[in-house]
């Protein structure tokens, strides 16, 4: 148990999860099953990347009563990559909800969510 | 069969690529170069008792402008895709009528919402929390508001008059930052206050402020989009 | 010792809410499980000492993310119904 660490907890969770929504995006039929699976995509890229920011023992880069100001550079984990994916969260939400307006468009048009019957740009 | 095993080969070439980042998390013992000098001179330079609000509005600022823009083209693009057409908005929507313990416990706990979403942008610098989140939180309340009586319009043209403000202000904030101090988005140039007061790190909490209200305002007009192309219950 | 635990236990949760997501044939259990995997991950995030990506995990993944989809949806079945 001493060998696992929890950063490698969430490195193998955060792969799982990206293979699981790149295998829905790649076998599913329905548009919006589609959509789903990007959306486990981006939430197993999150989780990776503040995996890689973590170090063991060390607390919140929030510099209140609990950490001591002088010796803020040893107690606390890495805030950069946790900026990033703060932004990455917000961003994530507004490609979804583009995404789902055109699924929403393309199916009053065509009356019909398979993605098997949209073959108009197929040659 | 081919397709099976052609997806196969790419989901095990993904796992290879993936499995590499093992190689960089979990090794280290200590901070790198760029996090130690932000941790150690993150409370002089700007004064934020929140080092990671520190890092998003002022040391890596220009992501958050980048950031900003790209959330204003998605809600312009979603508003101009889910345009109801003229003759479908004269005629008046019947909607069946929501259940009393909606409608009841909506009037207490919206404004409690928007007061917490307000709280959590206006304290950023010192507790976790800060623009990103208060707005998640107001555009929530929005949604339980919409939730509770549906025939209500959201006003489009406020929503989108706090939005055009706020983005003018945030860019506006940062020009300041390049005449009066030393460099776009430095927020030294209203004065760092103590440290862990309220008033404190400079300019931070009004950078939030309009952060909060322009990620509220957004959200909330993509939902009330999404919300208005319902036509009438059965 | 317990924190690893903790995380050994909210990893498969979220494995299994995944595939649940993936896998179902209802796509309303579909949207729920993809709501439930955020939930997780948020107190997944809360573990890994990030409370800020947490709170916004919590109010962005499983709260506006899953009702924007139920509005789709419920478009989506309207349209169904009047025209069959």
């Amino acid at each position: 148990m001493e060998q696992i660490s929890l950063a490698h907890i969430a490195t193998f969770t955060g792969i799982l999860l990206i293979l699981i929504g790149l295998w829905g995006v790649l076998t599913q039929k329905n548009i919006i099953k589609i959509i789903i699976g990007f959306s486990l995509f981006d939430t197993g890229t999150h989780i990776i990347m503040v995996g890689v920011g973590y170090l063991k023992g060390k607390t919140a880069p929030i510099l209140d009563e609990a950490v001591n100001l002088k010796n803020a550079a040893n107690e606390i984990v890495d805030p950069v990559p946790q900026a990033l994916v703060l932004t990455a969260i917000v961003i994530g939400l507004g490609i979804t909800a583009l995404m789902l307006a055109y699924a929403l468009r393309l199916y009053q048009r065509r009356k019909t969510l398979e993605i098997n019957n949209y073959n108009d740009l197929k040659w | 069969m081919f397709k099976k095993v052609f997806i196969f080969i790419v989901l095990i070439g993904f796992a290879l690529i993936l499995v590499e980042s093992y190689n960089f998390t979990g090794s280290g013992e200590e901070l790198n170069e760029i996090a130690t000098r932000y941790a150690e001179k993150g409370p002089d330079e700007v004064g934020a008792a929140n080092l990671v609000g520190a890092v998003l509005v002022t040391y890596r600022g220009l992501d958050t402008l980048g950031e900003v823009a790209i959330l204003f083209l998605a809600a312009s693009i979603i508003g101009f895709f889910l345009k109801v057409k003229l003759e479908e908005e004269k005629v008046p929507r019947k909607v069946r009528k929501t259940s009393e313990i909606l409608e009841t416990a909506s009037k207490i706990i919206t404004p409690v919402i928007f007061l917490f979403g307000i709280y959590v942008f206006l304290n950023g610098h010192l507790t976790p929390g800060g623009g990103f989140q208060g707005g998640a939180i107001i555009a929530s309340g929005l949604v339980l508001m919409l939730l509770a009586n549906p025939i209500k319009k959201v006003n489009h043209s406020i929503i989108s008059i706090v939005e055009s403000i706020s983005g003018f202000a945030f860019v506006f904030l940062g020009i300041l930052g390049i005449f009066l101090a030393s460099g776009f988005l430095d927020n030294s140039f209203i004065g760092l206050g103590d440290f862990g007061k309220l008033l404190s790190a400079g300019a931070i909490p009004i950078i939030y402020i309009f952060i909060g209200l322009k990620v509220g305002s957004e959200l909330s007009g993509i939902v009330s989009n999404l919300q208005e192309t319902q036509k009438e219950e059965i | 010792m317990i924190l690893k635990i903790i995380a050994i236990i909210l990893a498969l949760a979220i494995i299994f809410m995944a595939l649940l997501a993936v896998l179902n044939k209802k796509l309303i259990v579909s949207i729920i499980a993809a709501g439930a995997v955020s939930l997780f991950a948020s107190v997944f995030y809360l573990l890994l000492a990030a409370p800020d990506v947490a709170m916004t995990e919590a109010a962005i993944g499983s709260g506006l993310s899953t009702i924007i989809f139920f509005y789709v949806l419920n478009k989506i079945k309207k349209d169904r119904l009047e025209n069959v």
